[in-house]
């Protein structure tokens, strides 16, 4: 392989030969360049044939430069739809659960419902950042960061539920391991205590995973700051009449998150060996965490909960769910920023929407296989939940005029996890941004049902009749949810604003110009 | 017996001398490199670059990181506190009586003992990452180097300490270069 030498490329680059922004040149066979179907050629992972410096500059551009007039409007809206969402939480709080819609027969309603729905998008981050990592699938690395911040901000946006859906708020310490004031201690054989712990241990190993994979790109920030503090005395200040520069501030802010890291090899061997490790527990970790969650439901006796495929089942839901989240934030983002499209190409795409394919395809089995079982277990609540609760329309009720309720949010549900993502069996349409867009868009609403389908509609018809009743949420409801994806968008747009939204040495380490032998 | 080090290096203005830093151009040539320098047998010296070139531990004669068992046995200490805390609790702190099964049911105790092993697993990987590489530190010699802040970038910097004994200012001078490194000068501590 031949090299330039770096100051031979920069000269070139400021002599207009090479330029930052540069067009992409659009193959009717392979796309961008990197679908190639040929398995001894390797797609690129970066396109245009970015070097280092290039990388370095695409991705602290994002950060150090203004961004586009769409982001101040799309973070006012998503602080508007936040800040309303914050309202009705503090409503609940000082007025009682009782202006949710849900009642003594539904007593989990869409609370629950929008706990498991976030706490599921957080996996896909999980899975790129730590078990693509263990498979070494080097693609991961364009869109690890970005995926790890929705990790966090979604399991923020769960653990508001739990939190608040406890009624009486000044209770809440009760799920903390430590004894009341009549020595009674909490039920460790509980698996609501359980979740806790699979909870907020996820949470704080995703922060920590996320806080060490930025240290290096934070140094990165930090070292270019004070390079152009040094070059110059003027630039941008933080306000007009405070003369203090905005370089200075980066240089403290980012040159304390780093640590003072600065790429020696002796650290990035012990570096690279935590991360290795991180990546290791993260990957029986966010199996854990929706197993226990799962065990939630699975533990009790309710027909449509008492199953024993649930932990596998909401496994695959989550990253199901989590990874069309993923698609539906970096597909625009992608559009919206500069030179993005280099780093994430029409490969990364597909790649995943070949997961959700998989995924997918896994869902609708357990679908199938919760219908199988129901049936070939003899048990009748459990088939009837499954008919008179989930399957049957009014059109077609049975003779004795029985239909389900709720078959509405049942056949929503798999049409969008089942029926949709099977377009993805042909090649156009997993190429399709367009087309991945829209799926994923319906993805995410059947996973909202998948959660309300199992919550709801299994509670709504228990054992006795007297315990049957129907959920109409409440505009408080409504808007606590929309306030949740309004904290959601608000926390990853300041992300993108604001950290190194691609992990840059990972990135700069997968592309040819890293290979240490020249033969490569 | 080896000699005693204790000469201290001062540059023609009289500032002592951290150590002698080179700059190369490519992955590859800082590979070489550093297979020379470890081979000429220096022990105090480190490679710089933007990210962990591959299999450059083996390339600076590195010898296998500890992290690993300080991880596992913290992580494995941290599960045995967990489950031993649970049993404690259900047994003498407040025993409940759950589906008729014996108070010290052990098997409903294994997802928290799991949570907490990967807790104390995760803090221990970062905090003896930090721990190992003596970080936080915010100051150091080559951050006060131009040349040394695009190793941030894109480039790639191998600095010898003065504080080795093999330190000599002609021989590493030579050394670096020779291995194609450039723009060879001396950090001041």
């Amino acid at each position: 392989m031949s090299v330039i030498h770096p100051d031979e490329l920069n000269a070139k680059r400021l002599t207009g030969v090479l330029g930052l922004d540069r067009p992409q040149a659009i193959d009717a066979r392979t796309g961008d360049g990197t679908l190639i179907d040929d398995p001894a050629k390797r797609a690129p992972l970066v396109l245009n044939g970015r070097s280092f410096h290039d990388i370095t500059n695409i991705v602290c551009g994002y950060v150090e430069e203004k961004p586009g007039g769409w982001w101040l409007v799309a973070l006012g809206l998503a602080a508007m739809l936040a800040g309303i969402g914050t309202l009705m939480i503090v409503y609940l709080l000082v007025t009682g659960v009782g202006v949710w819609g849900l009642n003594n027969r539904v007593d989990w309603a869409w609370d629950i419902t929008n706990f498991v729905f976030w706490i599921g998008i957080g996996h896909a981050g999980t899975l790129i950042s730590a078990i693509l990592c263990i498979l070494k699938q080097k693609w991961r690395t364009s869109i690890n960061r970005a995926a790890e911040a929705m990790t966090i901000f979604a399991v923020i946006c769960a653990g508001t539920f739990p939190g608040i859906h406890v009624g009486r708020i000044w209770f809440i310490w009760m799920v903390f391991p430590i004894p009341n004031s009549n020595g009674i201690w909490p039920n460790f054989k509980s698996p609501l205590l359980w979740d806790v712990f699979a909870v907020s241990t996820y949470f704080t190993v995703s922060l920590l995973f996320w806080y060490m994979g930025m240290i290096p790109d934070m140094a990165t920030l930090r070292d270019r700051a004070v390079g152009r503090l040094r070059a110059s005395t003027s630039g941008p200040t933080v306000l007009p009449f405070l003369r203090l520069r905005v370089d200075q501030l980066r240089a403290w802010i980012y040159g304390f998150l780093a640590l003072g890291w600065r790429f020696s090899s002796r650290h990035w061997r012990e570096y690279e060996k935590a991360y290795l490790l991180l990546a290791g527990v993260s990957t029986p970790l966010v199996l854990s965490v929706h197993s226990i969650v799962s065990f939630d439901f699975a533990t009790s006796i309710l027909p449509g909960w008492h199953t024993t495929i649930f932990p596998p089942y909401f496994v695959a839901g989550a990253i199901f769910g989590g990874f069309a989240m993923v698609l539906l934030l970096m597909i625009p983002a992608r559009e919206l920023y500069p030179n993005m499209k280099d780093l994430i190409t029409l490969r990364h795409l597909e790649n995943m929407a070949k997961i959700l394919l998989v995924t997918g395809s896994m869902v609708g089995f357990s679908y199938a296989m919760e219908f199988f079982i129901a049936w070939y277990s003899g048990n009748r609540y459990e088939a009837d939940v499954f008919v008179f609760n989930r399957l049957v329309p009014p059109f077609l009720a049975g003779p004795d005029g029985r239909y389900a309720p709720y078959w509405w949010a049942y056949w929503t549900m798999i049409f969008c996890n089942v029926v949709s993502p099977q377009v993805f069996w042909f090649r156009g349409c997993r190429v399709s941004p367009l087309w991945i867009f829209v799926v994923s868009c319906f993805i995410t609403v059947g996973m909202w049902f998948e959660r309300f389908v199992i919550i709801v509609t299994s509670l709504h018809r228990a054992f006795l009749p007297g315990q049957w009743g129907m959920f109409y949420p409440t505009p408080v409801d409504i808007l606590t949810f929309v306030g949740t994806c309004g904290i959601f968008l608000f926390l990853f747009l300041l992300f993108l604003k604001f950290l190194p939204a691609f992990a840059m040495s990972e990135i700069k380490n997968v592309t040819p110009a890293a290979s240490p032998h020249e033969d490569h | 017996m080896a000699k005693a080090h204790n000469t201290i290096y001062k540059t023609s203005a009289g500032e002592v001398v951290y150590g002698m830093m080179a700059e190369f151009a490519t992955p590859a040539d800082t590979f070489h490199a550093a297979e020379k320098i470890r081979d000429s047998g220096y022990k105090k010296w480190d490679v710089y670059s933007p990210f962990m070139i591959h299999g450059i531990d083996e390339a600076m004669g590195l010898k296998n990181s500890r992290l690993p068992l300080a991880v596992g046995l913290i992580g494995l200490t941290g599960a045995a506190v967990g489950f031993g805390f649970q049993y404690w609790v259900a047994t003498r702190g407040f025993g409940t009586v759950v589906q008729g099964k014996p108070l010290g049911a052990w098997q409903a105790f294994i997802p928290v003992t799991f949570e907490i092993g990967v807790l104390f697993t995760a803090f221990t990987a970062l905090l003896a990452m930090l721990a190992f590489n003596l970080l936080p530190m915010w100051y150091h010699p080559l951050m006060k180097k131009e040349r040394f802040l695009r190793v941030s970038d894109d480039r790639f910097v191998i600095c010898i300490e003065s504080r080795d004994p093999n330190f000599d200012s002609k021989k590493t001078w030579s050394l670096l270069e020779g291995a194609k490194g450039y723009n060879v000068q001396l950090v001041e501590e």
